[in-house]
């Protein structure tokens, strides 16, 4: 098969995960990095960041951005901890609402850049600082949940023989990605949202639904992050500064999976190599006991670069191809 | 009397200059005021000032005195959004000027002024990076600059070992806690670096060219100029305020803390800057406005929480202030609510 | 003969009294416009025609304000692109209007993909694409990305997209204008073919050969007005040039030829360029510019005149040629380049590539001399002032004063701003692409002696216009281009508005037949 301009970068993650993975299953050899347990563990340490990346996928491949998956998170879990807490609601209503919330909150957004023309970046900017807030009015602080539905929901695994093991969290995430595998590939919704990130004014003049395409993309972000907020309440409490600055990791995580900023190139699956790549660097890291964890933000910073400089390249080549 | 319409018209134009500057001075001053005048009735002692030991004390003093840092990005970030550009890097930025400070009192026997240079100059060498990825490499600029959103606060983090260290320097100290002209120095930098920046803008010709880029890249290009030049000194401009800024906070705790130093003052300085009327498009920029952008921000700040009320208000004020000034500057949505007074008068 | 049908059948469409308004411009003002079942049907006009604004109407871009479109008999109203191919009617761009990293099969069925059970069917999707290129007689790999296909291609398969719905009318907006000459050979074929299969073709060119070749009937708009709609047969080239661009014929060869001007072939060469070729905007383009005339570059849109112009301004690089300078040898790599070569360049594009809309009269009349100055050595607030007012006085530009934002002003006036901007950068060569675009007639007649008494300072300038009336009045030498190559140069009383339609035309004599 012939290798085209549009799959460099998604060849590259999988050659960037495969090296780092080798590179660290020989360094740490001696501490069994190479084991199923310590794979597995990727999924369920990274669910959070992995559920609001797909969101995030979707997106950035719409070409918009999202700034504030990190902020929904802590709205959605000090919601939960809250609403149980203080008003005593049922862990699956306060559940239910809170991804109805984040869903219409998304949404919402989406509605100001549909109608309003005004540039995403500022008006997520806007949601991540409404929603940091709104969290931090319902509570100050972290506050814990105890209620035995939750707490059997955290405690849940399941065998997969060999002792391993996976948890809640990491089957919602791995849900949640086949759920995207079907939206994107199998959808009019998702191959619109291509269309519109390829190029928006074919896709209007090709009589794509561009408007509702828009908001839909931004309620689903606001969906998935509204799911990750519940998948940090697993771990039985809810906390008005969670997830702080995560947006930047989902942002890195998509990129590094070889989705191009402009929108219109990328797969679902490369935002999962994105954040197994991202597993892969702080757990070598923790393993190497003496390097510090910002060698972790340094190496997310180098490996950003990287892929911003080809995804220019592969766009000046293409320009160049379709020149000539 | 050709002498006299030509002073005439040369009057007129001035005054048409100045009331565009003012046009967009006005509205954060309007602002500004409002908060000011709730303060004057409901919080007891906001304007009180009180002169101790060659100092003057007072909210309003602190007022100015706090928003030093996002004052000083937002000169910087005027500059780059001017151009049509954003810079997402200085938050992280700051926390390296913090870091190369602290490394340089504890670990070298420089002198102050030496510190401060070295440090500002390697925090141009960060704001020219950006530059490069945005002008040369033609990267988008939220894109290019994220990667040292991203790396910058490692990078500071690695210069510090991944500690917060505090220092002693008497004369480092002064920088962002001292008192000049019985006021906080950091008003000083302020005020200095206002000063340099609208004699750069308004006394060559940069201002100019910095305008005719973010209005219209091309046309600016076919006339002459050179557009990345331009663009990659404005990014520069911005990691030389962004240094600054962050010796005024290390300086003032004492401390470089590569983690929280800076931290969403990047936000901040952005909306200070389209606060003060200065489009995110690019094109006319207004310093000053930015400023009152930036002493607003503040002053909302301080007042909440001088009542009590959680500081995390803010965040939502800020929100609302954000989609206020931008559906007000979106012609859609001019263009929208003009239809709908229509259709019901 | 495909030409007969017509009259036994009613129109397939049928537009009455078609009127669209922007802010300040009556883009059309009652066009009617018929098209028949089995007719590839041209439809031509210079800039500012009407042509683009017509196609959005019909394809529910912009909505008219007034009159009636008819499609088989029962009333139309697109309100949108989507609209408008749900009726029948769909549309190929200029710029091919598909998603260049998807899939060639994605590209056709995009938006009406056939689905079971909640999943796209991609094995469909392939064969649908597969048999609407096959009718095309394109045959290529339906997976592969798009973008790898040439532009030709691109074309072909935007129209299988086109006709993927059941459309009875195709438009095609200038599709030939990046194709090579066997491209459009083969899009011509496949033209006729869909032609005999029934479908009505409207075919937007400003090539005229191409017009011939492939047309039955041709409708001419100009100025937002109908001027008539002929069977291709019966209509003369030179008399379709004549009334697009608003010129009687018999009107044209009463007038006397070119004035008597100096023969100006003594006087030094300033530029000499060569050979220049650059794919997709010039073929073969030689040029000489003298000091101290005006050159006259006429020919139809799209034949190639800005597209000279950019490559001497430094913006473009041409593929092959040489541009020689005084004499020697020069690449041209940016426009900062060739204005410090002392070049200028007023572009046709007044409003992406000429004004900054929101600095004042004065900042934009300043600025390519302060871009030579430098940053540093800025010119003094009086300084510029009075240069705003030197040139807002000898061009009479009306602006209530020199510190309004120049998008405050109306188009002639910020054209003349602009104009202004170059003279104050005193250049030894001007390239004008349209100086006179939307001015009115007493300014383009001042704007006319102003290029004659600079020539007389010794400045050259290169003159471009689709008003031939001035090129002819104004240029000391005229090189004709067609179809993206220079095809004749007149010189002193050699020029006339005749010699030139003749040479647009490519016929030799000036007559008609």
């Amino acid at each position: 098969m012939r290798i085209t301009a549009k799959q460099i970068p998604i060849i590259a993650t999988l050659a960037v995960c495969l090296l780092l993975y080798g590179t660290a299953a020989i360094a740490f050899h001696d501490r069994g990095f190479f084991s199923v347990g310590v794979f597995v563990n990727f999924f369920i340490d990274n669910a959070m960041l992995g559920i609001a990346s797909i969101g995030m996928t979707f997106v950035i491949l719409s070409g918009g951005i999202d700034l504030s998956v990190g902020s929904v998170i802590g709205l959605t879990s000090i919601f939960i901890a809250s609403a149980m807490d203080r008003y005593k609601l049922p862990p699956i209503v306060a559940i239910f609402v809170a991804l109805l919330g984040g869903t219409v909150f998304g949404g919402g957004m989406g509605a100001v850049i549909r109608y309003f023309g005004l540039p995403p970046f500022l008006v997520t900017l806007a949601g991540m600082f409404f929603a940091r807030g709104a969290g931090f009015l319902l509570h100050l602080e972290s506050v814990p949940i105890d209620h035995p539905f939750y707490n059997a929901l955290s405690e849940f695994h399941l065998a997969l023989g060999g002792g391993i093991e996976l948890t809640a969290s990491a089957l919602i995430f791995l849900a949640t990605f086949i759920i995207a595998i079907y939206l994107a590939q199998y959808t009019r919704f998702g191959r619109n949202v291509y269309a519109l990130g390829g190029n928006e004014q074919s896709a209007v003049l090709m009589g794509l639904p561009t408007g509702s395409v828009k908001m839909r993309v931004y309620a689903l972000s606001g969906f998935c992050s509204a799911l990750a907020g519940v998948v940090y309440t697993l771990g039985l409490s809810g906390n008005p500064s969670a997830a702080v600055g995560l947006e930047l990791d989902a942002i890195a995580a998509v990129v590094i999976g070889g989705t191009l900023l402009t929108g219109g190139v990328g797969y679902v699956a490369g935002t999962l190599l994105g954040v197994l790549i991202l597993g892969i660097i702080q757990t070598a890291i923790t393993f190497q006991g003496s390097l510090s964890s910002w060698w972790t933000k340094i190496a997310i910073g180098v490996l950003l670069l990287i892929f911003i400089l080809l995804q220019r390249f592969v766009q000046t080549r293409k320009l160049r191809t379709t020149a000539s | 009397m050709k002498a006299a319409s030509d002073n005439a018209l040369q009057r007129e134009s001035k005054a048409r200059r100045h009331s565009e500057a003012w046009h967009h001075l006005k509205w954060p001053l309007i602002a500004l005021a409002v908060v000011l005048l709730f303060n004057f009735f409901f919080t007891p002692l906001f304007f009180h000032l009180e002169m101790k030991d060659g100092r003057i004390y007072g909210s309003l003093i602190d007022i100015l005195n706090r928003a030093a840092p996002v004052m000083l990005l937002s000169l910087g970030m005027t500059i780059v959004i001017a151009t049509g550009g954003v810079d997402l890097s200085v938050g992280a930025v700051m926390a390296i000027a913090g870091s190369i400070a602290a490394l340089l009192i504890t670990k070298s026997s420089y002198s102050f002024l030496s510190i401060v240079i070295l440090t500002v100059c390697a925090c141009a060498v960060a704001g020219t990076w950006n530059g490069v990825l945005v002008a040369y490499a033609q990267v988008q600029p939220i894109v290019a600059t994220l990667i040292l959103m991203v790396a910058g606060r490692g990078i500071a983090q690695l210069l510090t070992n991944g500690q917060i260290i505090t220092f002693e320097n008497p004369s480092f100290a002064f920088f962002g806690g001292g008192t000049f002209l019985a006021l906080p120095f950091p008003i000083t930098i302020v005020a200095v670096t206002f000063a340099i920046l609208s004699t750069l803008v308004n006394r060559t010709a940069a201002g100019l060219f910095i305008e005719a880029v973010g209005d219209n890249e091309k046309a600016s290009n076919y006339s002459g100029i050179n557009t990345r030049l331009v663009k990659l000194a404005a990014y520069t401009l911005g990691g030389i305020c962004a240094g600054l800024a962050g010796l005024i906070v290390a300086s003032d705790i004492k401390a470089a803390d590569a983690n929280n130093a800076g931290l969403y003052l990047e936000l901040d300085s952005i909306l200070a800057v389209v606060v003060g009327g200065t489009a995110l498009t690019g094109g006319r920029f207004f310093l000053l406005s930015s400023l009152a952008g930036a002493l607003l921000i503040q002053t909302i700040t301080t007042t909440i929480l001088t009542r009590a009320i959680p500081v995390e208000f803010t965040l939502i004020v800020k929100a609302v202030v954000i989609i206020i000034v931008c559906l007000l500057q979106s012609e859609e949505f001019r263009k929208k609510a003009l239809q709908l007074v229509r259709r019901k008068s | 003969m495909p030409q007969t049908v017509p009259s036994i059948e009613p129109p397939l469409l049928t537009l009455r009294g078609i009127e669209k308004s922007f802010p300040g411009v009556k883009a059309l003002a009652g066009v009617d416009f018929t098209l028949n079942r089995r007719e590839i049907h041209a439809l031509m006009g210079e800039n500012g025609a009407g042509k683009s604004t017509l196609i959005k109407v019909l394809t529910g871009v912009y909505r008219r304000d007034s009159g009636t479109m008819q499609l088989g008999g029962s009333e139309i109203d697109p309100r949108s692109p989507q609209d408008a191919q749900q009726a029948g009617i769909s549309t190929v761009y200029q710029e091919v209007n598909l998603i260049p990293h998807l899939s060639v099969a994605e590209n056709i069925s995009l938006g009406r993909q056939p689905k079971r059970l909640g999943f796209l069917r991609w094995g469909e999707i392939a064969q649908r694409a597969e048999k609407a290129i096959a009718r095309l007689d394109l045959k290529l790999d339906v997976r592969k990305p798009l973008s790898s296909c040439s532009i030709a291609v691109q074309q072909l398969i935007a129209i299988a997209r086109a006709l993927d719905t059941d459309a009875r009318v195709l438009i095609l907006d200038e599709p030939t204008s990046s194709l090579d000459t066997r491209e459009v050979e083969q899009l011509f074929v496949l033209m006729r073919k869909l032609r005999d299969q029934g479908l009505g073709i409207v075919f937007v060119t400003h090539f005229l050969d191409q017009v011939y070749a492939v047309s039955d009937r041709i409708t001419i708009l100009r100025n937002g007005q109908r001027v008539g709609d002929y069977a291709a047969v019966d209509l003369s080239r030179i008399e379709l040039i004549s009334k697009m661009i608003g010129k009687d014929l018999s009107e044209v060869e009463r007038e006397s030829g070119g004035k008597a001007k100096p023969l100006s072939t003594a006087r030094e060469i300033l530029v000499q360029a060569t050979g220049l070729k650059r794919k997709g905007a010039v073929e073969n383009v030689d040029l000489t510019i003298r000091k101290g005339e005006v050159v006259g570059l006429a020919g139809l849109l799209g034949s190639g005149r800005t597209e000279t112009a950019r490559i001497l301004f430094g913006i473009d690089k041409p593929d092959a040629g040489k541009i020689e300078i005084d004499g020697h040898k020069r690449e041209l790599r940016s426009a900062r380049q060739a204005i410090a070569l002392g070049f200028g360049f007023s572009s046709e594009d007044r409003k992406t590539e000429g004004i900054i809309p929101n600095l004042s009269v004065r900042e934009n009349i300043i600025l390519v001399l302060q871009g030579q100055r430098g940053w540093l050595r800025l010119l003094s607030r009086k300084e510029q002032e009075e240069l705003a007012a030197k040139y807002i006085a000898m061009l009479n530009i009306a602006t209530s004063d020199a510190e309004k934002p120049i998008r405050f002003l109306s188009g002639g006036n910020q054209q003349k701003a602009l104009l202004a901007r170059w003279l104050a950068s005193k250049p030894r060569l001007l390239i004008l692409d349209e100086p006179t675009r939307g001015i009115d007639v007493g300014a383009k007649f001042e704007i006319q002696k102003l290029m004659r008494s600079l020539t007389n300072e010794g400045m050259s300038i290169l003159f471009i216009s689709s008003e031939l009336e001035e090129v002819v009045r104004s240029s000391d030498r005229v090189v004709i281009l067609r179809d993206r190559a220079r095809i004749a140069e007149l010189v002193g009383e050699e020029i006339s508005q005749a010699a030139i339609l003749s040479s647009i035309a490519g016929t030799n004599e000036s007559s008609p037949e």
